[in-house]
């Protein structure tokens, strides 16, 4: 038999050898240890993003002070922070945490497996992301700095070191993206093969649990709409470094065939963040309203049809990047028309409430925080998806206020619903409610007013990736900049609010009171286990016999009945 | 210490074994990446019109072809390993796999005097896009085809003991694609001109 | 807050993007405020009480609920999408007639701007060329030649509610007819680099007779 590497997580079996802190926590196969690094990589890559943000919001608050804890912002400077900050939290903290953490961690769980079907290759997976986020961030350290052209690096700005002033900093970012992203498909086949193939028996489709449903949609998703834009990416790193002028107009080239191609990954690419999101609320929702989640099927064939409808609405982010106007009117209709299947699952999530006997333990809050307030986010989608208010509103502040209302629902208040969930599973121990409450409250109405003056800031005509507003006297009155503070100081007040959790996470970690297997009364496979689960999960690999939400069925003295439970 | 797969790589829900599942699923992706760069050269071509052209004339056809019938055999080579894989004739399956590798390689040294002769003659990699898209798709599916045949030899270690015979089926469908990518770019990169 | 909402109306067409941005406000904002209030209702109505079990629904046969405020809310987007298709075809693909010329040029960090002269025609010797000022006349419809001479730059005057990529490589038009007289500003809008917050110019509306004298002492 042949004997590839030994790195072997010893876990609860009766070990030959010793298990070394690199095999286990370095170089590990279990499919919860490399959830975790996924999940710890990028917590703080969430830091290093959120302290961009906080230089630059300060260098906007009060431009050209030194801003404490890093210097004097120039505008080089400026434009690598946003473009950083951008790429981190979206490559580097959204989808690490929601999908590679969570699903690598949950899935085999809640199938009932042991692991996923290929351990080594799930260890690749991450190598490969931890090399690229090294590359990311070493950039910042070679001549030129690191890149500044936005995260959306258009051409032919982002082509040539003439013209970005980052020769070095600019290919080694599209590198990186690129690893992140062979890191990322590497992962999905993990867990497709795993969910398609390894079920426990008893398992059929429609008893899978709905959020490792949506994690494999939004990896499918991912799949069909990246490959475009590696291969761009490869044109694009060609162009950087080589010379060639794929889109260079004076070598022949055509700048806006890179838009297209960004852009067919990256309107999917934020459905791909929103789904793994939705699917870890439709849990908690269920969980701590201890009602069967409301058309369960149709939420998943709706979602299906989202994906495939992510798919084309693209251009609405190129509606005057010089696109035949026709083709703008149809993509304003299929963007406004996107929100309906979304709306659609927002309803059936929120009619699940109805008849529930609701708890709000810290989970739910961010569960319910997250449908509050992305509601806001997604709504003022409308407004963008209108063509016409676009020509005022594209790289207009009112854009930021709009995605910054979609993703941090969906990967602050969506990904802390998961950890506060899943905390007690990861580390056997219960976080503390009361922290718990602070962090969330003050999280929610900080977060309010960083974002709603930027609303009314675009409104008054405030572009965007402007390090210093003096050229631009119309929008830099002392009252406009008496908003641009006020939204730096909420910002401030919301990191500080941040260290609660910390201190909450370390803390019940290691002394926290016994979780026990099932703290929460919930129905899934992953609440039937060890909370940690060993190495191998269960004791004995499960059969089931039921779908995941046969919550408070009427005659049974128990309101809940997990899935392996015979009849 | 060996490498203990969990009891999951041993279930099969589908009915479909898992590795066959997988080299799909990649597939797939893959599709899409190749797709994305095929499309981009119809656009760049449409752009540019009547300079593309020009430039496209001076690929070698004769060499494009003879790499076409090369690879087309070598697909034709690893059914054989599949069929002998499936009888459990290990000696067939692992004669036919050695012959695809050795049809890849004779692929490879084709390609090797193309790359030399063309760019000794001043068609360099930034001359021009054609030229761009020429390098760049040909490397890819080059650097493919050096990986599938990496991935051959090591499956062909195993079935020569008899071990995973299953990864020849596994290698055959990743090899289709890449001779079916070679289809697709020989138009695009020797005959449309 | 200190700060007008919207900038003037200065352009002909921008009235009619403010007035969809008003509409989908009422739209979507009663939307909002419907969801709000029945999420938080449920939440409340149905918070945990002893000796309360939950129910035990099945959505099949209840499905009303949600499909007629869905049904609701598509005819809120249709009508979103009607009124946006004429407001865009009415911008950028219906045009009407120019009676003046400019051409913009964009580059890494400014505008230059080549007005048509005291003969209304471009490329003829009489072209008042003006590094970051932008000279037009009320009450003329005014087409823009945009042109780039490295990156993609973006042609943005809020006051107007106008803006238009610029690409290099190609020569787009866009079109605007103010209809107020003043100074404001004009931005870039699409990142080109280290110093893209440093290329501004202004845009500045005469009336006739103030204008005619601005072409007459260049």
């Amino acid at each position: 038999m042949t004997t590839i590497a030994a790195t072997h997580d010893g876990g609860d079996h009766a070990s030959h050898h010793e298990e070394t802190f690199v095999s286990k926590y370095i170089f590990p196969t279990d499919h919860k240890r490399i959830a975790m690094q996924y999940l710890m990589t990028g917590l703080v890559m969430f830091a290093v993003g959120g302290f961009m943000a906080y230089v630059f919001r300060m260098q906007l608050a009060y431009p050209g002070a030194s801003v404490p804890l890093f210097g004097e912002v120039d505008a080089a400077t400026y434009n690598a922070l946003i473009t950083n900050h951008a790429t981190i939290m979206i490559f580097w903290v959204a989808m690490p945490m929601l999908i590679a953490a969570f699903g690598n961690y949950l899935i085999p769980l809640m199938i009932g497996a042991d692991d996923m079907v290929f351990p080594r290759l799930n260890r690749l997976s991450y190598q490969i992301f931890f090399i690229s986020t090294i590359i990311l961030m070493v950039a910042w350290l070679v001549p030129g700095g690191a890149f500044g052209g936005s995260w959306t690096s258009y051409p032919p700005l982002s082509s040539r070191g003439e013209f970005n002033g980052t020769p070095i900093g600019a290919p080694m970012w599209v590198l990186a993206v690129a690893l992140e992203i062979v890191a990322f498909l590497l992962g999905g086949i993990n867990f497709m093969a795993t969910t398609m193939n390894s079920r426990a028996p008893g398992m059929k489709m429609m008893d899978i649990p709905i959020v490792v449903w949506f994690i494999n949609i939004a990896v499918l998703l991912f799949m069909f709409s990246v490959g475009p834009l590696v291969a761009g990416a490869v044109l694009l790193l060609l162009d950087q470094t080589v010379g060639t002028s794929f889109y260079v107009p004076t070598g022949g080239g055509d700048p806006v065939i890179f838009q297209h191609l960004f852009w067919f990954f990256g309107h999917p690419e934020v459905y791909v963040i929103l789904i793994p999101e939705l699917g870890i609320v439709a849990e908690i929702i269920t969980t701590f309203a201890r009602k069967k989640i409301f058309g369960y099927r149709i939420i998943i064939w709706t979602m299906i049809v989202t994906g495939i409808l992510s798919l084309v609405v693209w251009a609405h982010h190129q509606f005057i990047a010089g696109i035949d106007p026709r083709m703008a009117v149809i993509f304003s209709i299929t963007t406004i028309m996107i929100s309906i299947p979304l709306a659609l699952i927002y309803m059936l999530l929120i009619a699940t409430l109805y008849g529930g006997s609701i708890e709000f333990k810290v989970p739910m809050l961010w569960a319910m925080g997250m449908m509050t307030e992305f509601l806001v986010g997604g709504l003022t989608g409308i407004y963008l998806g209108s063509s016409a208010i676009d020509i005022y509103m594209h790289d207009n502040t009112f854009v930021m206020a709009h995605f910054h209302y979609t993703l941090m629902p969906v990967v602050f208040f969506g990904g802390w619903a998961g950890i506060t969930f899943w905390f007690p599973k990861f580390f056997g121990r219960m976080l503390n409610e009361t922290l718990g409450k602070i962090h969330f409250w003050g999280s929610t109405i900080s977060f309010n007013f960083i974002f709603i003056p930027l609303f009314f800031l675009g409104m008054s005509g405030q572009q965007r990736k402007i390090f210093d507003y003096s050229a631009f006297p119309d929008i830099n009155t002392a009252a406009h900049q008496d908003l641009r503070v006020f939204a730096t100081t909420a910002f401030l007040v919301f990191i500080a609010f941040q260290f609660v959790f910390v201190f909450n996470f370390f803390k019940s970690m290691m002394s926290g009171p016994v979780a026990g297997n099932n703290p929460w009364n919930s129905n899934t496979l992953d609440w039937q286990c060890p909370s940690p689960p060993p190495h191998g999960n269960f004791a004995e690999l499960p059969t089931v016999y039921r779908g995941p939400y046969e919550y408070s069925v009427p005659g049974r003295e128990s309101d809940f009945w997990p899935q392996n439970e015979p009849a | 210490m060996a490498f203990q797969a969990p009891v999951a790589t041993d279930r099969c829900n589908t009915g479909i074994s898992t590795g066959k599942l997988a080299i799909w699923i990649l597939l797939a992706s893959e599709i899409v990446i190749f797709g994305g760069l095929v499309a981009v050269y119809l656009l760049l071509r449409l752009h540019e019109g009547a300079a593309w052209g020009a430039e496209a004339a001076h690929t070698n056809v004769v060499a494009g072809a003879i790499n076409t019938f090369i690879l087309l055999t070598s697909s034709f080579f690893i059914v054989l390993a599949h069929q002998a894989a499936e009888q459990d004739d290990r000696k067939k399956a692992v004669k036919f796999m050695y012959l695809t590798l050795l049809c890849a390689l004779g692929f490879l040294v084709v390609k090797a005097y193309e790359y030399t002769y063309e760019i000794s003659h001043g068609y360099t990699w930034f001359r021009s896009n054609f030229w761009g898209f020429y390098y760049t798709a040909t490397f890819i599916h080059a650097s493919h085809v050096i990986a599938g045949g990496i991935a051959i030899f090591i499956a062909a270690q195993g079935v020569k003991v008899g071990y995973h015979m299953n990864r020849v089926e596994v290698c055959g469908i990743y090899w289709h694609f890449v001779d079916l990518v070679w289809i697709f770019l020989f138009p695009l990169l020797y005959i449309a001109k | 807050m200190g700060i007008d909402l919207f900038p003037p109306i200065a352009s002909s067409y921008a009235g009619d993007i403010d007035g969809l941005f008003w509409l989908v406000t009422y739209l979507m904002g009663f939307s909002l405020f419907v969801t709000w209030i029945a999420m938080f209702y449920l939440m409340f109505r149905f918070k945990k009480k002893e000796g309360v079990k939950a129910k035990y629904i099945l959505a099949t046969g209840n499905l009303k609920w949600v499909i007629l405020p869905l049904l609701l809310f598509v005819a809120f987007d249709g009508f979103v999408d009607l009124n946006t298709a004429s407001v865009w075809a009415s911008i950028k693909q219906k045009f009407p007639a120019a009676q003046d010329n400019v051409r913009v040029v964009a580059r890494q960090w400014d505008w230059t701007f080549i007005h048509s002269g005291p003969d209304g025609k471009l490329d003829t010797a009489d072209d008042i060329e003006s590094d970051g000022e932008l000279h037009l006349k009320k009450d003329t419809v005014v087409y823009f030649d945009l042109q780039s001479q490295d990156v993609i730059h973006s042609f943005s005057i809020p006051v107007f509610r106008l803006k238009q990529d610029v690409i290099p490589g190609r020569a787009i038009t866009s079109w605007a007819k103010p209809i107020m007289t003043g100074s404001w500003d004009l931005q870039c809008t699409e990142m080109c680099g280290v110093n893209h917050a440093l290329m501004a110019a202004k845009v500045i509306v005469h009336e006739e007779a103030d204008y005619n004298q601005w072409v007459s002492e260049q």
